[in-house]
């Protein structure tokens, strides 16, 4: 039994190594995804106004957005390379629960995210003269992206398997990660604004039970997405 | 299957009947409401339309889940069934709610939470049709619907709790002092009885629609499998 599931960590592990270890050595895309952030970061500074008063009240709705486009982009890459290389396949062949391959790949994914949001958050505390690097604020971006990346990672597979690939996972998933959206956002304003704990935990409470909800029932459906 | 079951034919009869009554009954046996007139007559389609809209996603997404759990093919075309009928009803419920507002409220739109969860609701379902649009494979489209319809319907009461949260917060000006906004206004008796005979005939009309649907998609597949084995 346990050496059931250590096997099963093992294999995602194995996983997770393997996308680090594919990604670090082309970084072709975590270059694509923070490039992608940092343009949207500046698009956002003409297409809003951010001058210092309005600022503090739109720089959680803004590093959002930029968060689920550049997320949405990796979550694509990611699945695709998966797919066009036939690693997928590989996968499958492997003796290992099907729910591994979702775990390992939503984890890789998440920490992708992960490493574009740290590395967004000092260059946008620069640019705006905010500080960003606030404990609350982390939280909600680890929480928020967990339960971006763990919808995202099972409707990218199927997306990946569409002709319409390209488009069809934003489609798939902006209704779907609404919830996450407006509580990672309402939660990240509340800390920057420095609102009472008592407040914020309304959204936070809203975002770890759409994470434990959706990664629940991922991890129940990924076999019927991933079967041929 | 080619002809038209015997008992079909009586329930489209039956659907009709009940349809006209339940718009009889709107026309003629209401009473004119005080405050908005005539207008408000449009609450008895709208809620009925919407009702039935979120009728179908349930049957839809138990449908997806019985196919995931048995693999019959049928269970599939019962719930893109349910899917593309509902999208349509719920399009009806929601432009009935704009001519309503219009009046009502002065503004053909407005964010608040039933509304916005109304219009993600239905490009839920917008995506679930794009996403059988690109899938060739019957048995993968199956699968990948059956699991979008299952996540999308799991996802609106998280959404609809959302919004909630986020508009009672952040009140939203606009907003009647009507208090029919609230959708709680009274109602007396005739207005009771058209407002739930309204319902019924819409329930009716649905299962009517989904069940005629049904029968277009098992002619669909025959037709896909004889081309397919043709070939």
């Amino acid at each position: 039994m346990f050496a059931h599931f250590k096997s099963y960590l093992q294999a995602v592990g194995a996983i997770i190594w393997k996308d680090m270890a594919a990604e670090f050595r082309s970084r072709e895309l975590l270059s694509a995804m923070l490039v992608f952030a940092l343009l949207v970061i500046l698009i956002f500074n003409f297409a809003l106004e951010l001058d210092i008063s309005t600022r503090s009240s739109v720089t959680a709705g803004v590093l959002w957005v930029t968060f689920a486009f550049a997320g949405t982009l990796g979550l694509n890459r990611s699945m695709a390379s998966e797919k066009d290389r036939g690693c997928l396949d590989g996968l499958l062949l492997a003796p290992v629960d099907r729910s591994a391959i979702y775990f390992g790949k939503a984890i890789g994914n998440l920490l992708f995210m992960l490493i574009v949001e740290i590395i967004v958050l000092p260059v946008y505390s620069v640019l705006y003269n905010i500080n960003l690097l606030q404990p609350g604020l982390i939280l909600v971006i680890l929480l928020g992206s967990i339960g971006y990346v763990s919808v995202g990672t099972l409707l990218a597979t199927m997306a990946v398997q569409i002709r319409t690939r390209d488009i069809m996972l934003p489609i798939l998933l902006f209704p779907l990660a609404i919830p996450v959206l407006i509580a990672a956002v309402k939660a990240s304003d509340g800390f920057l604004q420095g609102f009472p704990l008592a407040d914020i935990m309304t959204w936070l409470n809203l975002l770890i039970v759409y994470d434990i909800v959706f990664i629940t029932i991922a991890f129940m459906v990924f076999d019927y997405v991933v079967e041929e | 299957m080619v002809e038209k079951t015997r008992l079909l034919t009586i329930f489209d009869i039956l659907t009709f009947i009940f349809m006209l009554v339940a718009i009889g009954l709107v026309f003629f046996y209401a009473p004119v409401e005080e405050i908005m007139g005539q207008v408000q007559k449009v609450f008895y389609f709208h809620v009925a339309n919407a009702w039935v809209g979120m009728l179908g996603f349930t049957v839809a997404a138990v449908m997806g889940g019985i196919y995931l759990w048995k693999g019959e093919r049928k269970w599939d075309i019962a719930g893109f069934a349910a899917i593309e009928i509902s999208f349509v009803f719920f399009l009806v419920a929601i432009i009935s709610g704009s001519i309503w507002a219009r009046p009502a409220w002065n503004t053909w739109w407005t964010w608040d939470p039933r509304l916005t969860t109304a219009s993600i609701v239905e490009l839920i379902y917008a995506a679930y049709l794009l996403l059988r649009r690109g899938v060739d494979d019957p048995n993968r489209r199956a699968r990948f619907s059956a699991v979008y319809a299952i996540f999308g319907f799991l996802s609106v009461p998280l959404t609809f709790i959302s919004i909630r949260l986020l508009r009672t917060i952040h009140p939203v000006v606009v907003g009647g002092a009507d208090p029919s906004a609230q959708g709680g206004f009274n109602m007396t008796g005739p207005m009771k009885a058209t407002f739930f005979f309204s319902l019924f005939a819409f329930s009716v009309f649905f299962v009517d629609l989904l069940w005629h649907r049904i029968r277009l998609g098992k002619l669909q597949e025959k037709i896909e499998n004889l081309r397919w084995h043709k070939n």
